[in-house]
Parts: C-alpha cells; structure tokens; sequence
C-alpha cells in the first residue's frame, strides 16, 4: 500500500500551565483524502492541525509527513510544501492578487515565466477573471478573497492543504459555492486536504474522513457515512444530532438490517399440493424456491398455480426466475426505487452468494418512512422532504 | 534703526544677515536630523523587539515616558554636566526626546498588523525576518513614520533651546535678540525660521508618510 501522507503516532500536546491541547493522537491520512476534523471550541482540532505545519509543537508523539518525521524537517521547508488557509482568509493586504498567490514560489525563488504561468493557470481554476491580478485584496469581495487564498495554497503544487475553518465568515451562498470549488479542486488536482470546521453539515458534505474530537481526545474517525449509521457514543450521537442520524439511517441503512428474516420458503421438489398448503398457512401468495442449502432459485405465486397446476407435480414445474433479488448490502433507498418502479410486492434478499437471507416487501419500506417521519417523535423538515419522495410512487401503484 | 517698523527692522535684518542666518537655519536643521535619525536607528529596532517580546513593552515605554517628562531646559543642563558645552550635548537631548514617539510608534504599528496575515505569512514558510521585511514592515511604515515626524517637529523646537549650551542654531540668533534693547526683530529672525522649518518638516513627512503607506491599504 502506497505510504501515508500524514501519520499522527501518541501525539500529545500540552500548553504552558499544564493545559493539555490533544492527547492520544494516532490517525492516518491516506494521500487523496479529505478529512475533515470537528469539534466544539477547545476540542483541540485547530490544535491538531497546526502541528502538522509545526505551527504548534507537539509535547511528545511524532507526526510523519510521507514517513518522515516533521521534528526533523526545518519548519520554513516544511510549511512551503504544505498549504495553509485560514478563517480570516490573511491575503497580504499591500500585496496584489498576483504577488498574494505567488508568494510561496516567491519564497521558493521560481522565475519570474513560472509564477506568471501558474498564477494564470489557477485563476482559470476557480474562474477568477486574469485582470483580478492587479488589483488589491481589498477591492475584492470575500468570497473572492477566499477563492484567492485558497488558490495561493495550491500555488506551490502542495499535495497537502491545512484549511482552518476557511469558509466561516462567509455568508451561506457564498460558502457553499467555495465548497463545491474545493471539492472539485480536491478530486480533480488528487489533494490530501485537512479541514477544521464546527459545522457538522460542512464536514458532511466534503469529508470523504471525519475525525470527531472531544477535550482533546479522538472519539470517533470513520467515513461520514459510518459514523452516521455507527456513532460511537453520545458524544458523537448529540454532535450529529438527532435529525441527521434518522434522515442518515433512511439514506444509509441497507436492506439487511430493515429485512424479515423468515420468507416463507419452500424447496424444488415438493409438490404443488403441499405448496398451495404452505400458502394457506402461512397466509401468502408467493413461495421463494431455494434448494437444500438455502440459495435462491426463484418463486412461485398463486398466479401460475391456478393456470398450470394439473400439468405441473412439484414446484420446479412451475418455477418463476424473474424475480431480480436485492444484495444484502444495498441501501434502501435505492432498494425503494427498484420495488416501487419494477412493481414487485417484494424482493428476496441474498448475500453474494445467491444464499437466501430475508425478504424485503412493501410493508418494510412503510415501517422504514413511518421511522423516518414519526420515528424520533420530530415531524422536522428534513423527514417531510422524504416523505414526498417514497410515498408517491406508492400511491400511484394503489391507483392502478 | 529705531525710526523703522518692526517688520522693516525684520526685513533689514534679514537682507544684512542672511548668510549668517541660512547658515544657522542648516546648523539647526542638522543638529535635529541627526537626533532624529539616531532616534530611528535606535528605536525602531527597540520597537520591534518590543512588540515581538511583550513582557519587555511596558519597561521599556515606561523609561520612554518618564525622559519625555523631563523639561527640556533642565534636560540640556543636566547633560551639560556630562557631556559639557556644545552640539553633542543638544543632539544627546533630542534624541532622548524622541526615542518616546518612535519607540512608541513603532510598537503601536506592528502591534496593530492583523494578526491573520502574520498568522499566514508563517504558515505559509516565511522566515523570521522575511515576515518583518515583507510583511510587518510595510504595513506598520506609516505609523513608524507619523513617530518620525511626531519627533521631528518637537526636535526642531528643542534645538532652539539648545542655543544656551552654545550649539549655535537659530536658538541663538533669538538669544542675540533676548540680549539686544528692541531685539524684537531679530528675535523674529530666529523664531519665524524655526517655525517654518517645523512647518516644512511636517509636511515633507507628511507626504513621506502617506508615500510609503502601501497600496491597496
């Protein structure tokens, strides 16, 4: 595997009087991700991210930037490979657009043809006219300015990104707009990308890594849709908050934790009385076939029952295949789509395998959107916005 | 003589002695730049140190303060036990008067660099001295510079006095007038000079100042 851009190792920091910043810090940054650290105020994220540009030192622990110890790294060398936005934007007010993006390979000491070049190239990046580089930071807006100061951390081809809360002082059109600008530089130029932030939904919607940080500690590091689905405790569960993580578990809980996990089976070589037995019983219309072991074959309904059950003596005469089947791991709401526009009453579940696991019917995804709407006991916004969504369809399938 | 106006009394005064007052107007110039400018050398460099190093801040302007609270009369004569008669003794004294403003000024100023663009500019891999050249300097040179001429124009009124300790200047064409019966004309012949020099000094800085103040401010 290719080698960790960053690696935190016991990292601890302890301030002057014994206040202790971060403590227990092991974390790896893969190159390409964009992790993004939370946290209330005091949490130590901010912390946290300005000693990997040593703008903090660590106590004790090491950090390895592409395996390499930044103890041993000279700060200034270390700093202009990585770049570094803050909340206050810090454009050099008496520098224009050109000489603020150039600054680092100023420092570096480019020729003057190869600051020009990339200057022009990253303002075609982000869509900021040419003639910008004259001017002065001050006759931009802030939107602008943060557009510059995130195009000045590129400037020196860095591969990792420290942004502090960058977009907080921005009004929300603005700051989500950056966003955008930012993921899209990010996948596109392949950054490894460190983001402060407070905001939840920011960390959301970017993060491919969110590092939750409480008084200093890790409490929780995973992909934003684990940590949705998994919150490690109610630290994590109050920080996302309630609406998040029901609107979270529509959106990401997957077919197997939302199944009935006792179809109504039956196997290939019973016959087509003891079949219409079974039905009765059980109260069904329809039948999943599988063979000795419990893989999958197909189905048979009441349907091809009545038509053919004089010429058929088992249930492999009358054997259906077309029934597509749903893999355990699939989200559910995809799963809802599949249901509602092919029309099946129910879906059979299976692992990778083609073994039957459970069945998913219609009447599971009422249960799902009942949760989602009711489950928490908050009608809220974001829970009526998926109610229109699956419910819809459903009401034009009774119509029919 | 004594038929004349006192601004004929001037006039004649001035056409007569007019060499002899140009030469005192440049000795007295001189004697205040060159108090100024070791001033600037010295308390612009305390200044930043001060303003990177707090704890020495309120020491340091506090010592500042008190000199500034000594009149400058007794200033020169206490220096005159020192350093003896002469310009030294004067160009010791404006000096002393001006480290306050520039001290002062210079901390001010680099105190008030927002503290997101020093924040950045060593983020960002700048040296210790590159973020004071490139960027701490020129955003406080303004305000160095209003203490420069805040000095100045207090040097160049302090110069005058210094005419007693026999540093010559325009001071002491006002003395000859003090000395003379109806003097007033050729004390006219120092003060106005004086005056003027302050005034010109002031606004040469002045634009000075509003020259090195960076674009885009």
């Amino acid at each position: 595997m290719e080698e960790p851009i960053l690696a935190f190792k016991d990292v601890k920091k302890v301030y002057h009087g014994g206040t202790v910043g971060v403590e227990d810090v092991n974390l790896t940054i893969n190159k390409g991700e964009f992790v993004c650290m939370i946290g209330t105020s005091g949490s130590g994220k901010t912390t946290l991210m300005r000693m990997v540009n040593r703008m903090h030192d660590a106590t004790s622990g090491e950090i390895l930037f592409n395996g390499k110890n930044i103890k041993k790294i000279d700060p200034v060398a270390l700093r202009r490979q990585i770049g570094y936005v803050i909340q206050n934007i810090g454009l050099m007010p008496h520098m224009t657009i050109y000489d603020n993006i150039t600054l680092v390979p100023r420092l570096l000491k480019w020729s003057d043809e190869k600051k020009r070049a990339q200057a022009k190239k990253l303002c075609q990046e982000v869509e900021l006219p040419e003639e910008f580089l004259t001017r002065y930071p001050s006759q931009l807006s802030g939107g602008q300015q943060q557009r510059v100061g995130v195009i000045r951390a590129l400037a020196a081809n860095q591969d990792l990104i420290l942004m502090d809360e960058p977009f907080g002082a921005l009004d929300p059109i603005t700051r989500e707009s950056l966003q955008d600008l930012v993921s899209d530089l990010q996948k596109r130029l392949n950054k490894t990308i460190i983001f402060v932030t407070h905001d939840i939904d920011e960390a959301l919607r970017l993060a491919t890594q969110v590092v939750i940080l409480d008084n200093g500690h890790i409490v929780q590091h995973g992909a934003p849709e684990e940590i949705l689905q998994h919150p490690a405790n109610d630290f994590v569960r109050n920080f996302l908050g309630e609406e998040r993580l029901s609107q979270a578990r529509a959106e990401l809980s997957t077919v197997d934790q939302i199944m009935l996990t006792d179809p109504v089976t039956i196997t290939m070589e019973r016959s087509i009385p003891e079949a219409i037995k079974l039905m009765r019983q059980r109260r069904v219309d329809t039948l999943l076939v599988v063979d000795g072991h419990g893989f999958f074959k197909g189905y048979v309904d009441i349907d091809t029952i009545t038509s053919h059950y004089k010429r058929a003596t088992s249930v492999s005469d009358l054997l259906s295949t077309d029934m597509p089947t749903l893999q355990k791991d699939t989200l559910v709401r995809k799963t809802v789509r599949k249901m509602l526009n092919r029309d099946f009453k129910y879906l059979p579940v299976v692992d990778d395998k083609q073994k039957l696991l459970g069945i998913v019917t219609r009447t599971t995804m009422v249960d799902v959107v009942y949760d989602t709407i009711w489950g928490e006991g908050t009608a809220d916004e974001t829970a009526a916005d998926q109610e229109g969504e699956t419910t819809a369809p459903a009401a034009v399938h009774e119509g029919k | 003589m004594s038929e004349m106006g006192l601004w004929q009394q001037f006039w004649y005064y001035m056409t007569h002695n007019g060499s002899y007052v140009l030469e005192q107007f440049s000795r007295h110039f001189l004697i205040a730049i060159y108090g100024v400018l070791l001033a600037a050398v010295v308390g612009i460099p305390l200044g930043i140190l001060i303003a990177r190093y707090k704890k020495l801040s309120a020491t340091t302007i506090g010592i500042a303060n008190v000199i500034q609270t000594i009149p400058s009369l007794a200033m020169l004569s206490i220096l005159m036990l020192a350093l003896g008669l002469g310009v030294n003794t004067v160009i010791v004294t404006v000096f002393l008067y001006s480290i306050l403003p520039i001290v002062k000024n210079t901390y001010t100023g680099m105190n008030n660099v927002n503290r997101a663009v020093i924040d950045t500019a060593q983020g960002m891999g700048m040296t210790r001295m590159q973020q004071l050249f490139l960027v701490e300097l020129p955003l406080s040179v303004s305000v160095i510079m209003a203490g420069v001429r805040n000095a100045l124009v207090v040097a160049i009124g302090n110069v005058a006095i210094g005419a007693f300790v026999g540093a010559g200047g325009l001071g002491d064409i006002i003395i000859r007038g003090t000395n003379a019966t109806d003097g007033g004309a050729i004390i006219l012949a120092g003060a106005l000079p004086t005056a003027l020099m302050a005034i010109i000094a002031d606004l040469l800085l002045g634009w000075a100042e509003r020259k090195l103040q960076p674009h885009g401010m």
